[in-house]
């Protein structure tokens, strides 16, 4: 029900003594109990007032609170559905920059609402600090109720505690970012031509998803800190010196060639927008701005990419626990209830595969019922539970739960947490896909001898960096044509897509020299070789 | 915990305009496209109207590095109903479908159909009309309700608060205090130095008391005549002054001369029609102060209302040359040419009396294309007669007239186009 496409996606991430060492608040193990009931139930006609929100917002905070929720402070804005549709347009972010993508996106999800083929998102959730959650005005006021607790306590409280958004994203800082760089490409557009500006745009976004970092760089030493390495070195180096190799004879002609070539970049590099930033020769100051402000927001959004089972499910688990737990102390009336529950049921509905409605695992549904099944585990193990988790069986539910949300992202989730259990309810089975053979294999499917296997293969079909090319920065031909090489490592023999020749003129173009892409497979041959010339001007 | 409820409703739709004119800006080349074929296959009374433009998807794909088809993949889907471990399926035909397809093919649904979209009548009219121009359009001279500027001129003395100057009017203030208080501030600093030469003497005598006591009377009331200067005067006020000033305008008219004669038929009626329903449409959205006047001729020319013009059903032989006196007589009692710019547009078969085809040539050359800025002849029919013959003549000799043919509905909008194109473009 939320709607954060993490197509695009700025991400200066938190300061070393920010993340890890940022202390959070522990999560109660117990549910702190409920301060007075109410007399009566809260007010329930369909449509909402801003007095109603407020007074329903009350109430979900102070439910959120027992239950320990760390939140960013929030803050609610009541939209029209046209602006939902510009929201939607600008990858669901208040302010963006223009770009005719946007504008294609725009049009589209303007004409499928138009004729009734889509819905619109209830709710747009941004992370940032206040969490801003944009509520559409055609909501009823259940519906309004279901996307505050969603939205503004589900989703607010990942961003606040997941460690990929802690160590990615800098929530105080991003709408600021945005209007930054809104600013600054549009004063490019004016000084170079709306061209010049929409050309590199292009180049950057085909190479957003390699625009990210997935490691931390390492913090620059300080001088003191460098100087003394060295020393260090070369007393080391000092200490090996063996006056005899000296005196050994040298081969005839051996000694110039033996001088080891010295590559550039050292190692390679797999942020393909950062190397372009720091070392395409030709690029203008400005460009290399335009290119960083894509990059940042590429790593914005990274941990979306990364977090959307997590994400999704913890968003709804919540709103499930707070509105019942609301209704448990005689907040809402039965007819709300009801309301919300069928709009929740349609979220998390898991149509079977081989269904005209299936596309995929639905992320709610499986999101929702891990988190359900982790404090089913916690509260009622069985001896299957107690034997695969025994380290969360009968614990108490609400830290193991803040755990699990804090220190994973979809991949480690499911590798940790999908029980046998929940494989079962979903009848779950992987199918094998081999190039070489005829037919596919079924090779797992729920039962003693397949969950291990499932439950890995689910687990890498959420693993961002199988499902995406791992494409690098192999070499640069520092003293030749200055040409750049790509080197695409196959997994599994898998072949790159045609979109290939394609993304790399837009290389060509950032780089403006010939680009050169090699895929090489497990045994380390290459199998196919493309080269693309820079476009002439 | 700070909880603000904020209504955005107010603020603002169409944030994604800008985004939007990128995209049509993008793919002006299949806009122009479209909006040209739309234009042929329309009827007369439905051409300014919006259009759905198809854009093919290939154009508009925004290529990312991607997984090809092949190699060795493993996926995972809910629902089992009938398989065990081991169990072999085909492969599905179409490579991406429910077994092999795993959870990226949920955005791609919708095939390899163009993109479409509406563009709206106000962006189809300005794709339609893109580029185009009177040619030799000047400003005349001051209409009787001339148009205004408004400029900047200096400062005045009184204004509306909005437009206060408050840096100068401070200047001012300052300056009138400093020379205000002048004579009173020498008379008071010298009060004081005598009273502090007093004080420093010690003498305690009679006299230097009263003088004292005069002396500190003296200082008080200095003192307070200083502090009745007030700190800002009216008199200080500056405002900014922003001045009209009247600016020449541009009046033009246009004439609009069609053949109505029997010759014409249904076919070249509309072509004609078409014609000068695009010419309309063009002035009447680009030139906010233009005039048209509708002529039509068969024997005898007539001036007639817009409705008269497109939509009367008169018919009778041909004289060419009456419609080019009606409008040179109308040029000159209605239209000064010192004051307006006069264009002509004419529309014919070429079918004329032939005796009146050579007085045609001479009534343009002598009387009408002088009084012109620009003058277009659109033939609807082929066959060249004597008419398009005089009339090549006039085009030789004068650069500000244009001939054009228009044989079928298609080639109306080019012939247009060219007719119209602004200078230094191209049609």
């Amino acid at each position: 029900m939320t709607f954060n496409e993490n197509r695009r996606a700025v991400g200066r991430g938190a300061r070393p003594d920010e993340y890890g060492g940022r202390r959070h608040r522990l999560p109660p193990t117990q549910i702190a109990p409920v301060a007075e009931r109410p007399a009566q139930p809260l007010p329930a006609p369909s449509d909402w007032t801003f007095e109603l929100i407020h007074q329903y917002h009350e109430v979900i905070r102070a439910t959120a609170e027992r239950f320990g929720l760390d939140t960013y402070p929030n803050q609610l804005e009541i939209i029209t559905s046209e602006q939902m549709m510009d929201a939607y347009a600008s990858v669901g972010m208040p302010v963006n920059y223009r770009h005719w993508s946007y504008g294609k996106e725009f049009i589209a999800t303007e004409k499928n609402y138009k004729r009734g083929q889509m819905g619109l998102a209830y709710e747009i959730v941004i992370n940032s600090d206040p969490c801003i959650s944009y509520l559409m005005e055609e909501n009823t006021l259940a519906m309004q109720a279901l996307v505050i607790a969603h939205a503004a306590y589900g989703h607010n409280s990942f961003f606040k505690g997941n460690y990929l958004f802690r160590m990615w994203t800098d929530a105080s800082s991003i709408i600021d970012y945005l209007v930054y760089s809104k600013h600054y490409i549009a004063e490019c557009e004016e000084r170079h031509g709306l061209d010049a500006v929409e050309q590199l745009l292009d180049s950057c976004h085909a190479l957003m998803n390699h625009g990210v970092d997935r490691y931390r760089r390492p913090s620059k030493l300080s001088l003191a800190a460098e100087q003394a390495r060295r020393t260090d070195r070369e007393a080391y180096a000092q200490l090996q010196v063996n006056d005899l190799w000296r005196t050994l004879p040298r081969k005839a002609g051996a000694d110039e060639a033996a001088a080891p070539e010295r590559r550039f970049p050292a190692e390679p590099q797999e942020n393909l927008l950062y190397f372009i930033e720091k070392n395409a020769p030709l690029l203008e100051p400005w460009q290399r701005e335009v290119v960083r402000i894509v990059r940042k927001i590429a790593q914005y959004f990274y941990p979306q990419r990364q977090t959307q089972v997590m994400n999704e499910g913890w968003a709804t688990f919540w709103h499930h626990r707070l509105l019942n737990t609301m209704y448990d102390d005689g907040y809402l009336a039965d007819g709300m209830m009801i309301e919300w529950l069928k709009s929740h049921t349609n979220v998390i509905a898991q149509p079977p595969v081989g269904s005209r409605a299936y596309s995929g695992l639905n992320p709610y549904a499986l999101g929702f019922a891990m988190y359900t099944d982790i404090q089913r585990i916690c509260e009622h193990p069985t001896d299957e539970d107690r034997e695969w988790f025994p380290d969360i069986a009968g614990a108490p539910w609400l830290p193991t739960l803040d755990h699990a949300m804090r220190n994973f992202k979809d991949e480690s989730f499911i590798g940790q947490y999908l029980s046998p259990h929940l494989m079962r309810e979903f009848r779950l089975f992987a199918v094998l896909d081999d190039e070489t053979r005829p037919e596919l294999e079924i090779s797992a499917i729920h039962d003693d001898n397949g969950y291990r296997r499932l439950r890995e293969a689910l687990s890498r079909q959420y693993d961002l960096s199988a499902r995406e090319p791992n494409i690098q920065v192999w070499n640069v031909n520092v003293r030749g044509d200055r040409s750049l090489t790509l080197r695409h490592t196959q997994h599994q023999n898998r072949p790159l897509g045609d979109s290939a020749q394609e993304v790399l003129k837009h290389v060509a173009r950032l780089w403006g020299f010939d680009v050169h892409l090699e895929s090489v497979n497990d045994q380390g041959r290459t199998t196919r070789q493309w080269t693309v010339e820079p476009p002439r001007h | 915990m700070i909880q603000q409820i904020i209504d955005r409703r107010l603020s603002g739709k169409n944030k994604s305009v800008g985004n939007r004119e990128r995209f049509l800006r993008r793919h002006k080349e299949q806009i122009r496209e479209a909006v040209r074929r739309a234009v042929d296959g329309r009827g007369i009374r439905d051409l300014a109207q919006g259009e759905d433009v198809h854009i093919p998807k290939r154009d508009l794909n925004e290529p990312v590095f991607s997984h090809g088809p092949g190699g060795t993949r493993e996926a995972v889907h809910p629902g089992n109903q009938e398989y065990v471990t081991g169990d072999r399926v085909k492969r599905p035909q179409g490579g991406q479908g429910g077994g092999g397809g795993g959870g990226q093919a949920s955005d791609s649904g919708e095939g390899d159909d163009d993109f479409v979209f509406h563009l709206s009548k106000e962006e189809f009219m300005q794709v339609f009309f893109d580029d185009l121009a009177l040619p030799n359009l000047t400003r005349t001279q001051l209409a009787e309700v001339p148009e205004y500027k408004t400029h900047r001129a200096g400062l005045t003395s009184d204004g509306t608060p909005s437009n206060l100057h408050i840096v100068r009017s401070m200047r001012g203030a300052l300056g009138r205090r400093i020379a205000l208080g002048q004579g009173s501030r020498r008379e008071l600093h010298e009060a004081e130095d005598q009273l502090a030469a007093l004080v420093r003497s010690g003498a305690t005598d009679e006299v230097t008391l009263k003088l004292r006591s005069e002396l500190e009377a003296q200082i008080h009331a200095l003192k307070a005549r200083l502090q009745r200067i007030p700190f800002l005067d009216p008199i200080d006020l500056k405002f900014r002054s922003r001045v009209r000033v009247a600016v020449p305008s541009t009046r033009a008219v246009m004439f609009c001369l069609m053949d109505i004669s029997g010759s014409m038929d249904e076919q070249r009626k509309e072509l004609s029609k078409r014609f000068f329903i695009l010419l309309y449409l063009f002035l009447t959205r680009h030139y906010e102060k233009i005039e048209v006047v509708f002529i039509r001729h068969h024997t005898q020319a007539a001036e007639v209302d817009e409705q008269n013009f497109f939509h009367a059903t008169e018919t009778g032989g041909t004289v060419v040359s009456s419609a080019l006196v009606l409008m040179d007589e109308i040029i000159r009692q209605r239209y000064p040419t010192s004051e307006w710019n006069i264009y002509g547009a004419q529309a014919s078969d070429g079918d004329n009396w032939h005796h009146d085809s050579g007085r045609c040539r001479e009534l343009l050359m002598d009387k009408i294309l002088p009084a012109c800025r620009y003058f277009a002849y659109v033939q609807v029919a082929d066959p060249e007669q004597n008419l398009w013959e005089e009339y090549a003549r006039v085009a030789e000799a004068v650069p500000h007239f244009a001939m054009r043919k228009a044989t079928a509905a298609a080639q109306i909008y080019p012939v247009f186009r060219e007719l119209f194109k602004k200078e230094g473009k191209t049609a």
